[in-house]
């Protein structure tokens, strides 16, 4: 049967690829020219700290998908983050009161080289890339995000973990006065997540800074948020300030709070069910009222690369 | 009792039309939404929530009426009810097509596996079901014809409310605010019917009684 879709989103809204591209290679070139007069470490601090100002030099990276990516304007009116309140608009109506620069990231634990590094430094010293990724939601729905960041084993690598280092958790900044869904205890704040050393490591696995070759809205998770597109997306902690390598599994938090329907992997998984909802098939945004949900593949389409992390686990008793 | 009732005569055919195009409004508002494309990214879920809260209000509104009733002593309240639990019904068959539609795309096998799995669809289309029986004999030929019993019947209205709240609570994920306000009226609301719920029946009618008012027995 054909199921016509409506054009709900008016063809005037979708701003071209190229047009934005084009913009980009504009504003770079407009920044360059600003770098020479004024001089290289002028340009590097150069960038303002607002969201959607753009990202300079940003490689494409072979780990995107060629699906078409979801809108910008979709994806930062659309998000799951509870300290901007639990409403899916609320993040972005509140996100003018968190203020991401300064911010530091403490980086501690079993490493040889523990520290602190900031957002701009980070900025600086790790290539970025844009990475278009699936990211499947644990309340099956999906988006396609074209991503900028860098590989998270990068910036693990510098800090030197030793053997101990089994697990790495990571934290989101707890500060009520700018992140208001924290003034009442929905979730136990701050929100923390953790990965097994070798999931933090893998290649897909990165930090991001930006999306659609700018940098990240507050409400998606700004200034530096983690990305692991084969996992249900709470496991992708934003507003990240402390990292932590660890010996034993850290606490997450959905994990913590309701273990029966959030486990620790929560990898993407249409055998393993929530309790109170299927996940064999998802809802992308953006599709409009009368598209059909979609199948729902196994560690969200990136099996090919991540499935032999688990080898040998029962993945229904992992979840 | 005869005396008050020529004084609200022309109350009750004035306010059915109002409460008509009230119940209405929160539908039309979606429709409107829907067309000028400001439902936002997740349109179903949107229709989803919305006509099940518009469904739990007005149920909880139909719940109001007695409570409010004794409490004010305007017995035309009750003339109201029947309007406010057909549209609660019909939200709750919006809510429920939705999900059979636009959400499971009629996929039968998994709508089934749906109620009988997840408690929060299992309850919520118990209370569907409940409802149905009460839409279908809310006319005044089936009042009469039911007799003593239409009360009994329409008793599962109580039984309505607990399972729609109980829907409610049991598929939020984290913060149980609203679902428990929701809660906290029916609670309220079932209380006051209860015997102990006697004592500001008792209260009010001591206030109408001491501002002189004769016809006291309306009250009950």
């Amino acid at each position: 049967m054909l199921i016509k879709r409506p054009n709900d989103i008016p063809a005037s809204e979708i701003t071209p690829q190229s047009v934005y591209l084009r913009r980009r290679e504009l504003l770079r070139a407009a920044m360059a020219g600003v770098g020479a007069a004024v001089g290289g470490a002028a340009l590097l601090s150069a960038p303002a700290a607002r969201a959607g100002a753009p990202i300079a030099d940003v490689r494409p990276s072979r780990f995107s998908t060629d699906e078409t990516p979801t809108e910008r304007e979709l994806i930062t009116s659309y998000n799951n983050f509870y300290e901007l309140g639990t409403d899916k608009g609320d993040p972005k109506r509140n996100a003018a009161q968190l203020q991401t620069r300064p911010w530091q990231v403490v980086v501690e634990g079993a490493c040889e080289a523990p520290g602190v590094i900031g957002i701009e430094d980070i900025l600086r010293d790790f290539p970025q890339e844009e990475r278009i990724y699936r990211l499947r939601c644990v309340e099956a729905w999906a988006m396609v995000v074209p991503w900028v960041g860098f590989p998270l084993a990068a910036l693990l690598k510098r800090f030197k973990p030793t053997s101990q280092a089994k697990y790495v958790a990571f934290e989101t900044l707890y500060d009520p006065k700018m992140l208001p869904g924290q003034r009442r205890r929905v979730l136990d704040w701050p929100y923390r997540e953790g990965l097994r050393m070798d999931e933090a490591m893998h290649p897909l696995t990165m930090l991001a800074t930006g999306l659609y070759g700018e940098l990240l809205p507050s409400q998606n998770g700004a200034p530096l948020r983690l990305v692991v597109p084969w996992k249900y997306g709470f496991k992708s902690i934003k507003s990240i300030v402390r990292i932590t390598f660890t010996e034993d599994e850290p606490p997450a938090t959905w994990n913590r709070m309701q273990p029966n329907e959030y486990g620790f992997y929560a990898n993407v998984n249409p055998d393993v069910d929530h309790p109170r909802w299927s996940q064999k098939s998802h809802r992308m945004i953006g599709e409009g009222l009368f598209a059909r949900k979609r199948p729902t593949l196994k560690f969200n389409g990136y099996g090919e690369q991540v499935a032999a992390l688990y080898a040998g686990m029962d993945l229904a008793k992992f979840y | 009792m005869a005396a008050t009732r020529p004084r609200v005569d022309w109350l009750v055919p004035t306010l059915k039309p109002v409460l008509f195009a009230a119940c209405l409004l929160p539908l039309l508002l979606l429709v409107w939404r829907l067309v000028d494309g400001t439902i936002g990214p997740n349109p179903v879920e949107v229709i989803t929530h919305d006509t099940g809260d518009w469904a739990l209000r007005l149920l909880l509104a139909t719940l109001a009426v007695t409570p409010l009733r004794r409490l004010t002593g305007w017995r035309w309240l009750v003339r109201l009810r029947r309007m406010l639990g057909l549209f609660a019904f019909c939200y709750a068959m919006l809510h429920f097509t939705t999900y059979l539609w636009l959400d499971q795309f009629f996929d039968w096998q998994a709508i089934l596996a749906d109620i009988a799995k997840r408690p929060y669809i299992t309850v919520g289309f118990a209370a569907l079901l409940l409802m149905l029986p009460l839409a279908v004999t809310s006319t005044k030929g089936w009042q009469r014809r039911l007799g003593a019993r239409w009360k009994q019947l329409h008793r599962l209205v109580y039984a309505i409310g607990v399972l729609a709240v109980l829907h409610y609570l049991w598929l939020v994920k984290a913060d149980l605010l609203e679902p428990a306000i929701y809660a906290g009226v029916l609670a309220a609301l079932l209380a006051a019917r209860m015997p102990c719920g006697d004592w500001w029946r008792r209260c009010c009618r001591r206030r109408l009684v001491g501002a002189g008012r004769q016809d006291v027995s309306a009250v009950r």
